[in-house]
């Protein structure tokens, strides 16, 4: 599965990347943000691209598993 | 014209984005000693976009100031959206602006023309308000900023306060939504350029004119709405005013872009504080679709005014506004006090 590190980075970089990920079209990915503007605006494009998400939280990261 | 720097590079976060959330602010203001003086009109204690002061039984002075890192690559435009955004203050007050200061940090390596064009911007806007730049403050510094500390004027008897709206009023708002939405999309090369320009020329509009079309109103309360997004302005006016406020999406001027980019996730971290600071006051009645529920908390650069004022004069008020502001629309109304401070409908 493919991991996307988008730790330090600020809007709207974390969603350029996964938009950058998503385009090799597979069925999950794994993205991994530490902020919870990141964990939003990633959730919401990962809707917009037909994912569904579930999110696990931990010292203050978030794992967003991406999944179609 | 060719740009040399990227300003907008410059900025870790654009334009009244980089706003201290509300809640913060509140508590960072608590607990200081302050003067009381029947002659202050307004201070902070009612969260309004300036502060007024009675010279005399005709005539107050309104004192604000405003600032921000890029929001544009373009110096000239970006000096013309900062002081555009600082003089609204005086014009959200029913006041007209007279005297500014230029507040300045510019990193040591800038060059010099293009200091001198955020400069240039910002004397330009200043002349078409009518206001005089007296001089300023500059200092070095990492991140660009550029601002005005502004002094403008009103008759006390027609100082609109943010906190006077009145059930029966409808609310007005003069520029469209979604600013702080685009600018994030834009960061990310997904706004064309033909918008772009669309939102510059929205951002350089100074609340000017909206002012001198709404003087001629009964305005209960007006602000204006930046940092705090549509929703956290409404709701300072609405706990100021000890009621209602009834946002109707349906009647929302909104850019159709930011939509598509707010559900996109393309929005900014000052959105996702506005919601956090004022979503316990907001009741969404009815299906409001998430990306127009964040168009509502969309931080907004040198925004419109937001006015009450009673229904019987919205009609003749609103068509004289659309003459010099299009997207000028009614986005609600007001009630008594309700369960909560704003109702999204």
């Amino acid at each position: 599965m493919k991991i996307i590190d988008a730790r330090g980075l600020s809007c709207p970089e974390p969603v350029i990347l996964t938009r950058q990920a998503l385009a090799s079209g597979e069925a999950a990915y794994q993205v991994i943000v530490d902020n919870n503007t990141s964990k939003e605006n990633v959730t919401r494009y990962a809707h917009h691209q037909g994912y569904e998400v579930t999110i696990s939280e931990q010292d203050g990261e978030y794992t967003l598993s991406l999944r179609k | 014209m060719e740009n040399q720097v990227k300003l907008t590079k410059l900025a870790s976060c654009a334009g009244c984005g980089a706003k201290v959330g509300a809640g913060t602010l509140c508590q960072l203001l608590e607990g200081f000693a302050t003067h009381t003086d029947p002659k202050l009109l307004v201070g902070y204690d009612k969260s309004d976009d300036a502060s007024v002061y009675a010279v005399s039984e005709e005539l107050a002075i309104v004192q604000t100031t405003d600032f921000f890192p890029p929001i544009v690559d373009d110096p000239f435009m970006y000096g013309q959206i900062a002081a555009t955004n600082a003089l609204s203050d005086v014009y959200a007050m029913g006041g007209e602006p007279k005297l500014a200061l230029n507040i300045m940090c510019i990193p040591e390596k800038m060059e010099q023309h293009t200091v001198q064009e955020i400069l240039r911007g910002g004397y330009a806007k200043a002349y078409e308000a009518g206001a005089i730049i007296t001089g300023g403050h500059t200092i070095h510094g990492a991140e660009p900023i550029y601002g005005l500390a502004v002094t403008g004027f009103v008759h006390p008897d027609r100082l609109w306060r943010n906190c006077g709206a009145q059930p029966g009023d409808v609310l007005v708002l003069t520029k469209p939504l979604g600013v702080g939405i685009l600018t994030t999309a834009a960061k990310a090369e997904l706004v064309d350029a033909t918008l772009l320009h669309k939102l510059y020329d929205q951002m350089s509009t100074l609340n000017k004119y909206a002012h001198d079309v709404l003087v001629k109103y009964s305005v209960h309360a007006c602000t204006d709405v930046t940092g705090f997004a549509l929703l956290g302005h409404s709701l300072e006016m609405a706990q100021g005013s000890g009621v209602t406020l009834h946002v109707q999406v349906a009647g929302l001027s909104y850019h159709q872009e930011a939509y598509e980019m707010a559900s996109m996730g393309f929005i900014p971290a000052g959105a996702y504080r506005n919601r956090e600071f004022a979503e316990a006051h907001v009741k969404v009645v009815g299906d409001v679709p998430l990306p127009l529920q964040d168009i509502c908390y969309d931080p907004q650069t040198s925004g419109g005014l937001l006015c009450a004022l009673p229904e019987a004069e919205a009609a003749a008020c609103l068509a004289e506004l659309q003459k010099i502001a299009p997207a000028a629309s009614i986005i609600g109304y007001v009630t008594e006090q309700l369960d909560a401070e704003i109702y999204l409908e």
